[in-house]
């Protein structure tokens, strides 16, 4: 991670000369322009900013950036950008990706990014839904999605991509809705201090293929959203509805208060970025309608990355056997003198 | 007892796969090594790891050849076979040489053994191996007495019976045994129980050769007169490994390099990965593709990232390859071939990626490709691999194959010193700073690395503006675009030297091969030249661009033989380039080419009248009688 020099930067210094072409409405826009607005807070060195991207209407974004920028194949950012970090630990190094990129065809890269906790921060843009190959459904979209490719509704079961996450292994993960201006920039900001694998989930809304997806989270915030707010119950609908953990570990949505058939404040569950990975796993498996949807930090853990710990074993095997000498390196295994005379010595 | 004297001598040894046949024969390639004979070994292995004891498919065999004269193969045939069971006495006597050495473990030669090897009867009583020169030695037996005593349960005593082997061939060829047992210590350091039982029976099998009057012989090989110098035996992936640190070193970079576990290629992750105090940092990644990407993610940060895989692999790898050559980076991707498709033979030779390497992504996409020679050549074309890349900005291919990977040869080790240097420089002055402008005379592009101020740019997969990097679906671009990647290819042309050729840059017959087939191809045409025969050997080093020495001479022949163990691949190549008439010496057995098997094609041609090029069957009017 760069320092945090004072530089004064504008939102504008980090837009690129490019024109953007998504489509209009797309929730693209808004994304781009809070993590342009965030970096600029955060005062960020463009140099040692590099954006990775897959395929996509969002791994478009890197060419919007005035930071470095990749714009590679179908599904393999995490890998490409995992070379990248591994080798070039001065750079803070951020990956986009969507639904189809990251979660299908890219699917093992995510997955082993985040299980070796490689310090990338990477961003899904959630809109379940293929936008550039114009419409069909995808690993996140609802059973029964009709699209293109399947005219009378998909027929398999979504991804919880939280969920993979935490199984796979992320130290830091997060949700917010790509309107949400405010929570995202909070969160960006807390990922931007994070070492080690970010996954943060972004609802993004895709105007021309799957409009309105969201809303059942978007359109009533105070409703189906719930806000995590670290040491606070998890209390919505103005604090009037909360979480309760019953017996089996049954979550439920109870009526928060002292009356009968209410649950007391203090029986609601109390969110902890740093509590258990069961709690975190609770939280993933919190799912709409039943469930209004968790939004900003759920999970954040301190675990050495990959890159530290390579770094590391470099740094020890130079400690221990002394700074590679080429000439020793190849005169090792079996080796032999051949005299003047041809013959061996 | 006599003393005989021979010139060369070619053995092989051959038993179940958990025999230990790999290590008996290593160990007796380094005492021949160590007694200053030239040696080349061919180590043939089945894919299982423990195939099922005495099984036909199960069989491991190991060639050496050593000699007192320079060689390049490890010898057509053998002279000795040693068959420590059944199966491998089945499967490779056919190759052993008329009156050839048997040494043979009666011990094995049970009936549950004979069965598994389809044997109807014991060859051992049956006179079918009259025409050999048998010794039946209960190896089985002679190591458990070996070990009578010993604390050791009968199955690990058992385990020990490949010593007995190498001790009696160390005795039959007369070779000194101080470093052998040397080395078995240190091999069995942490299991030292395991080395004074191996000591013992190499011992004893070393006294036996000795006192049992079945043997009549002591051959001597002596030593080969060397060229002054430093030599190690070296295989190909060591040698490769080798090169990629040797590499980055003369380019001044850090060295990266990322696999996903394939046979033959995996070894060369394993040396490397012992490499950290050169700064040397390996990956292994969660897949062929992963390795390729992160592999250009190293280069896209100033790394000299090499990723390595055999021919499914390779595959897998295609479509990251094409982004490489997009976007302009410099990576190395060696593949180790093996047989395919699919599958295929995972543990044995064979050279059929090369129209693969050469074409094998989509869209026009030209890369440059090089072969490897022999394994101590690894080393060079490592090198030159990482040269060409840092310096054309393009991702390389650098061809080897399973033969040239486990093979091992002396290898004269060079002075690091005089090596040339060819330090990366990265762009740093953002001042009218584009993309793609191209140094004029390689067109390669400037290698800006992030963490560069003023100088933040894109790059992607899809097409780009020729000067600006901006993305470009403009039609003329596009064309102009894609002949630029192709020509920027055809200009390593300028980086290639000499043609490698033996023999007259005119004449007969033309012998032209490519990788791992050197050493039989460049014999054979000795051998022809020595019996007045005008026959020359080229070999190409590059594939892609083709070599310019090679269009000066390839119209000089009346015949071009091309050989190659594929379908004629190089051979497509040759024809379409030049419009030469090249025939195929072609073998796809997962197996060497032998140097009999080119003379015998090569004379094929000489004695063959000379031919008018032959008349269309149709529209050539026709001379009525």
């Amino acid at each position: 991670m760069t320092e945090a020099v004072k530089l004064k930067l504008s939102k504008k210094d980090l837009e690129s000369d490019q024109d953007v072409r998504w489509c209009p409405g797309c929730g693209d826009y808004a994304i781009l322009a809070t993590v342009q607005r965030t970096l600029a807070q955060l005062a960020i060195k463009r140099e040692n900013t590099v954006f990775i991207s897959g395929i996509g209407c969002s791994s478009r974004f890197p060419y919007y950036m005035n930071t470095y920028g990749f714009h590679t194949i179908h599904g393999r950012a995490p890998a490409i950008a995992s070379g990248l970090k591994i080798t070039r630990p001065e750079l803070d190094v951020w990956v986009i990706t969507g639904d189809g990129d990251g979660l299908s065809i890219g699917g093992n890269h995510m997955i082993h990014a985040l299980r070796r906790n490689m310090d990338l921060k990477i961003l899904l843009f959630n809109n379940q839904i293929y936008g550039l190959t114009k419409g069909q459904y995808s690993p996140t979209s609802a059973v029964g999605t009709r699209a293109p490719s399947t005219p009378t509704g998909s027929i398999d079961h979504p991804l919880n991509p939280i969920a993979l996450a935490l199984g796979a292994g992320a130290t830091f993960i997060a949700r917010a809705a790509d309107t949400d201006a405010k929570l995202m920039g909070t969160i960006l900001q807390e990922a931007y201090k994070h070492k080690g694998a970010v996954f943060i989930e972004l609802l993004q809304n895709c105007p021309v293929f799957n409009d309105g997806v969201w809303e059942g989270v978007k359109d009533d915030p105070a409703g189906k959203q719930v806000a995590l707010v670290e040491g606070k119950p998890l209390v919505f609908a103005g604090g009037a509805k909360g979480i309760h953990v019953g017996r089996g570990l049954v979550p439920a949505v109870v009526d928060v208060g002292d009356g009968p058939g209410q649950t007391p404040l203090s029986e609601i569950v109390v969110h902890s970025e740093r509590g258990s990975a069961l709690y975190a796993n609770l939280l993933a498996q919190l799912v709409g309608p039943e469930f209004p949807t968790p939004m900003g930090i759920l999970y954040r853990q301190d675990k050495p990355t990959y890159g530290e710990l390579a770094a590391q074993q470099i740094e020890d095997a130079t400690a221990k056997q002394g700074a590679g000498d080429l000439n020793k390196l190849m005169y090792s295994g079996m080796v032999w003198e051949v005299g003047a005379d041809g013959t061996r010595h | 007892m006599d003393t005989k004297h021979l010139d060369r001598v070619v053995i092989r040894f051959v038993g179940d796969s958990g025999d230990g046949m790999q290590l008996t024969g290593t160990e007796f390639a380094k005492a021949a090594a160590e007694a200053g004979n030239d040696i080349s070994t061919f180590p043939d292995f089945p894919a299982e790891i423990r195939a099922p004891a005495g099984s036909l498919f199960g069989v491991s065999g190991f060639q050496l050849h050593f000699s007192s004269s320079e060689i390049h193969t490890p010898g057509d045939a053998p002279d000795v076979l040693v068959a420590m069971n059944p199966a491998g006495l089945k499967t490779n006597l056919k190759d052993l040489v008329e009156h050839g050495t048997l040494i043979v473990n009666t011990g094995a030669f049970v009936e549950a053994n004979l069965k598994k090897a389809s044997y109807a009867t014991n060859p051992l009583e049956d006179g079918s191996l009259d025409k050999y020169k048998v010794h039946a030695v209960d190896i089985n037996q002679l190591t458990m007495s070996a070990l009578d005593g010993s604390d050791l349960s009968n199955k690990e005593k058992g385990r020990a019976k490949n010593f007995f082997a190498l001790g009696l061939v160390f005795w039959m060829y007369g070779r000194e045994t101080e470093s052998e047992v040397r080395r078995i210590y240190q091999q069995f350091a942490k299991k030292p129980e395991f080395g004074e039982a191996n000591v013992k029976v190499f011992k004893a099998g070393y006294h036996y050769g000795e006192t049992a009057e079945v043997f009549q012989t002591v051959y001597k090989v002596p030593a080969h007169v060397f060229k002054p110098g430093m030599y190690r035996n070296i295989t190909g992936n060591e040698a490769i490994a080798l090169g990629l640190v040797v590499g980055a070193e003369l380019a001044g970079k850090k060295l990266f390099y990322s696999g996903y576990p394939i046979t033959p290629a995996s070894s060369i992750l394993h040396s490397l990965a012992k490499y950290k105090n050169f700064g040397t940092m390996t990956f292994q990644a969660e897949d062929e593709i992963a390795a390729m990407g992160a592999a250009l993610g190293a280069a896209y940060g100033g790394s000299i990232a090499v990723t390595a895989s055999s021919g499914p692999g390779i595959a897998l790898k295609g479509e990251a390859m094409g982004l490489g050559i997009m976007t302009e980076l410099p990576v190395v991707i060696l593949n180790i071939q093996r047989g395919g498709p699919s599958t295929g033979l995972p543990t044995k030779t064979e050279q059929s990626d090369l129209l693969q390497s050469l074409y094998g992504r989509n869209g026009e996409a030209p890369m440059p490709v090089l072969a490897a020679k022999s394994p101590g050549d690894t080393f060079y074309c490592a090198i030159e691999a990482v040269k060409i890349a840092t310096r054309y900005m393009v991702p390389v291919m650098l061809l080897s194959d399973g033969y040239l990977a486990n093979g091992s040869e002396p290898w004269p080790l060079p002075n690091l010193a005089t090596l040339p240097r060819f330090d990366v420089v990265h762009r740093t002055d953002p001042d009218g700073y584009f993309v793609y402008e191209r140094d004029p005379r390689t067109l390669a592009r400037a290698w800006v690395v992030p963490g560069t101020p003023g100088l933040e740019h894109r790059i992607g997969g899809i097409e780009k503006d020729a000067l600006t990097g901006n993305i470009s679906y403009a039609p003329d671009n596009h064309e102009k675009q894609t002949h630029v990647r192709a020509e920027k290819i055809a200009r390593i042309a300028q980086e290639i030297g000499e043609l490698d050729l033996s023999g007259g840059e005119a004449g007969e017959v033309l012998l032209l091969g490519w990788g791992g087939t050197f050493g039989a191809l460049r014999q054979a045409q000795q051998q022809l030249a020595q019996q007045g025969k005008l026959v020359s050997h080229a070999h190409l080093r590059w594939l892609s661009p083709l070599e310019p020495g090679l269009a000066k001479i390839i119209k000089n022949f009346r015949r071009v033989i091309v050989a190659e163990l594929n379908m004629g691949q190089l051979r497509q190549v040759i024809r379409a380039t030049y419009l030469v008439d090249a025939i195929g010496l072609n073998k796809i057995q997962g197996q060497p080419i032998k140097v009999r098997e080119v003379i015998d094609a090569a004379m094929a041609q000489l004695d063959a009248k000379p031919t008018e090029p032959t008349a269309p069957a149709v529209s050539q009017p026709q001379a009525s009688a």
